[in-house]
């Protein structure tokens, strides 16, 4: 097929071939696979005709494995083998996980994720994922006897490198053809869009079982062009659970519980929560294995109080997200509502109170996703759907950058750019006769790197030797319209190259994750004095280092007086670097550089004559080094 | 089409200052419509890299021509004048001093919390800029680029002013 044949974009070349295509929503709680049938995007149910699929895995010592519902009804009874909201866990290492201490897995330290020792094995968190998306995919093929050409995989907007890298990885080894990876409130906003031919300017809050959103989007005849996206990948439906929890364990004063008790008593707090959306009060009654029965009442308020703090937690992406696109609450045309746990009324309450108006709730939150994404599959396998076609600008959630000298993030890509985008960014060497150079990709708002992701590290080598400051390094960042990026580099002047497709380390909680478009905002200050002092610390470090190197190499040119002078001076700056006073190093590095400018011109003298010795001056080419 | 193409013409518009930016966004949806890697989803390896790079280049094109000081430098760019915004920060003194003195306002307006202040510096340095921009507008009109550089560069100033008092407004409403 030649290159941009498709004159018309969404026709097929073979008009009348039906391509099977799928779009699954890989949720923290219940997963999904849809499909668009006749023109109707509709999920796919199990033989007992239930859409929806525990992301639940329980992995047996004869080495089966059990799916979904099944694995549901035992978690209590085998929760170390049994596996639950495993998206929590994609890309991430044990130390960025929140509640390790309240979970009953025989944790693997593995570099780059954590992995879970099982009956079956030590499984990773995408051959976890993979096994939900294995059972999936066979639904699929069974209901539309046919192979599938390809899938769309939901992720959610505020997911990071490493975990869209690791859901991409999870449904190649589930043997997808994965189309696209979409970022789950878009995929919501396409299925309402074309269902209510909507124009304007939308919100989408989208609350799941472990990972929140929030995407403002501007819908024009045919065109979802995401403004802005902001959210928290470590905050959903689990977390309130979580918190009543925390208070049946208060108010029953309970001791430490059993894996069995704890993950039976945290199924009564969920069903609590979900009891209490259309009641007013809820029982928790749960019989411990100890024989003991914890018998309690959650009322409402209660309950309302306990979810205060969480729910405020998703206002302020909310506001930054408004902020980033530019705009305010009033000139949103609606707010469409995602996500189990938006079921809660309190959430409900918050939402409309924030954008004083009523939130959008007439599509199921559970299945808005799984549909949008069947629709996107179904045109990306170029099955026309009548009349309609459309096209998605989508942006990355966070900003891509390099650690450049003194701990500091380089920003290379801004957060917010519509994809797929590459930028290139040109840093020089440090130090004389330098010939590697180590680049560390970060994600994040923040100015110290400590403060960001650590996406990938990797080493440009062979630059020829020049003084520091003469190669020019240029890197570049591609981001693909899954949001994954790669990153390539190279010395200009000598064309040595070295690239990357990013496999992620990791380096940050996720509480720490969500929290960095804040911190960045309420921190700028510190983090600018922050950066100064760093700048200072490098740029004294730069002097002594030249300085020791010339008093090396030109020994004879010092008396012993100027020697210890110098001396005397380098260590008072060696010693102001240790202190968090810039003014002082840069006071001191006056000094030195007052008291070094004598040797320096006597350097430069002496350099001269031995050039010009016993040569012609017209044998002396430009640029030679003195 | 090619990638050696300036910006303009990869949207079939003759360079210049002067822009109808609902066009432009019309004519970047058309583009994004045929090249975008949706459209390439299931195709070949080499069609995909190929549409990758050309939405990317139609986006880097469509963010350079959108905003009017990008738009401004980059014109500056083609015709040879570069801005050296890293380099040269040699300005009047009568403008920087007039820099310092908005600086000052907004660093006390942003540690008294004065909400209003902010909000009045804000409406203040948007008059200002769209003064600029109008007189720049007539500057490239005239050909005159050598103002023209001296015109974006005192933009520049105002536009991380702007962004100063945006982030102090921002982490007051926070």
């Amino acid at each position: 097929m030649a290159l941009f044949q498709i004159a018309e974009p969404g026709e097929s070349a073979v008009p009348h071939e039906h391509k099977l295509a799928i779009g699954i929503d890989l949720g923290t709680t219940n997963s999904l696979v849809a499909t668009v049938r006749s023109g109707i995007a509709q999920c796919l149910s199990d033989e007992q005709g239930r859409p929806l699929l525990p992301s639940i895995v329980r992995y047996l010592a004869d080495n089966t494995t059990e799916v979904g519902y099944e694995a549901q009804a035992r978690q209590a009874v085998d929760p170390k083998n049994t596996i639950v909201s495993v998206k929590r866990f994609m890309g991430r290492g044990i130390n960025d996980i929140s509640h390790v201490e309240s979970m009953p897995y025989d944790f693997v330290a593995a570099p780059g994720m954590v992995k879970f020792k099982t009956a079956g094995g030590t499984k990773s968190p995408v051959e976890v994922s993979a096994d939900i998306l294995k059972t999936l995919k066979q639904r699929a093929e069974a209901a539309l006897a046919g192979e599938l050409v390809g899938a769309v995989i939901t992720v959610p907007a505020y997911f990071d490198d490493a975990q869209r890298q690791a859901t991409k990885d999870a449904a190649r080894l589930a043997g997808l053809n994965v189309l696209r990876l979409l970022n789950e409130p878009t995929a919501a906003a396409i299925a309402y869009g074309l269902d209510n031919a909507a124009e304007g300017v939308y919100a989408v809050y989208d609350l799941g079982g472990g990972t929140f959103d929030i995407s403002i989007l501007k819908l024009t005849k045919g065109i979802f062009e995401v403004m802005a996206t902001g959210g928290n990948s470590a905050l959903g439906g689990d977390d309130f659970d979580h918190r009543i929890f925390c208070w049946v364990i208060e108010q029953g004063k309970l001791q430490p519980l059993s894996p069995e008790d704890g993950r039976l008593l945290m199924m009564r707090c969920r069903e609590a929560k979900e009891f209490l959306s259309k009641n007013p009060q809820a029982p928790i009654t749960v019989r411990l294995s100890t024989g003991e029965l914890v018998d309690l009442k959650l009322d409402v308020s209660t309950f309302s109080e306990i979810a205060q703090t969480l729910i405020s937690k998703t206002m302020q992406p909310v506001k930054k997200a408004l902020r980033d696109a530019g705009l305010r609450a009033e000139d949103i045309k609606g707010v469409v509502m995602v996500g189990g746990a938006t079921r809660m009324p309190q959430v409900q309450k918050a939402v409309g109170d924030f954008f004083r108006q009523e939130p959008l709730t007439n599509l199921d939150p559970d299945k808005v996703v799984a549909l949008g994404a069947a629709t996107q599959a179904n045109l990306l396998v170029g099955n026309k759907t009548g009349k309609e076609d459309w096209l998605l600008l989508d942006v990355i959630p966070l900003s891509l950058g390099l650690e450049t000298m003194g701990g500091l993030s380089e920003k290379v890509i801004p957060r917010n750019s519509t994809i797929p985008t590459a930028r290139a960014q040109e840093f020089t060497t440090f130090k004389d006769g330098q010939t590697a150079m180590a680049i560390h990709v970060v994600q994040g708002e923040r100015e110290l790197v400590s403060a960001c992701r650590s996406l990938a590290r990797f080493e440009l080598r062979g630059i020829p030797p020049m003084v520091a400051g003469a190669a020019r390094i240029r890197v570049t960042f591609q981001v693909d319209a899954d949001g994954l990026l790669s990153v390539s580099a190279r010395e200009q002047t000598s064309g040595i190259e070295a690239s990357v497709v990013v496999k992620p380390s990791y380096g940050l909680s996720d509480d720490e994750i969500a929290d960095m478009l804040k911190d960045s905002m309420t921190y700028a200050k510190d983090d600018a004095l922050q950066r100064a002092l760093k700048e200072a610390v490098v740029e004294a470090q730069r002097m002594i280092e030249a300085t020791e190197a010339a008093m090396k190499e030109d020994a004879h040119l010092l008396s012993a007086a100027e020697t210890e002078k110098i001396r005397a001076t380098m260590a008072r700056l060696t010693e102001a670097m240790g202190g968090t006073n810039r003014r002082q190093i840069n006071l001191v590095m006056d000094d030195l550089g007052f008291e070094t400018q004598e040797f320096a011109h006597r350097r430069m003298d002496q350099s001269i004559k031995k050039v010009l010795s016993g040569r012609k001056v017209s044998d002396i080419k430009m640029g030679e080094e003195a | 089409m090619n990638f050696r193409a300036d910006h303009f013409s990869l949207f079939g518009l003759s360079p210049g200052f002067r822009l109808d930016s609902g066009d432009l966004d019309a004519r970047y949806r058309h583009i994004q419509a045929k090249v975008h890697p949706d459209r390439f989803a299931n195709g070949s390896d080499a069609e995909r890299r190929l549409s990758m790079q050309w939405a990317t280049h139609a986006n880097e094109a469509y963010l350079t021509l959108k905003k009017p000081l990008a738009r401004a430098r980059y014109l500056l760019h083609l015709a040879g004048h570069d801005i050296q915004a890293e380099n040269n920060t040699a300005m009047p003194a009568a403008f920087l001093i007039e820099q310092m003195t908005w600086r000052e306002a907004v660093i006390e307006a942003r540690s008294a919390g004065d909400h209003h202040e902010l909000e009045r510096l804000h409406h203040r340095l948007q008059g200002d800029i769209d003064e600029r921009f109008v007189e720049l507008a007539r500057l490239f009109d005239e050909n005159d680029h050598a103002q023209a550089t001296d015109c974006v560069r005192r933009l520049m100033f105002l536009e991380k002013l702007f962004n100063e008092i945006d982030d102090a407004l921002a982490s007051l409403e926070d």
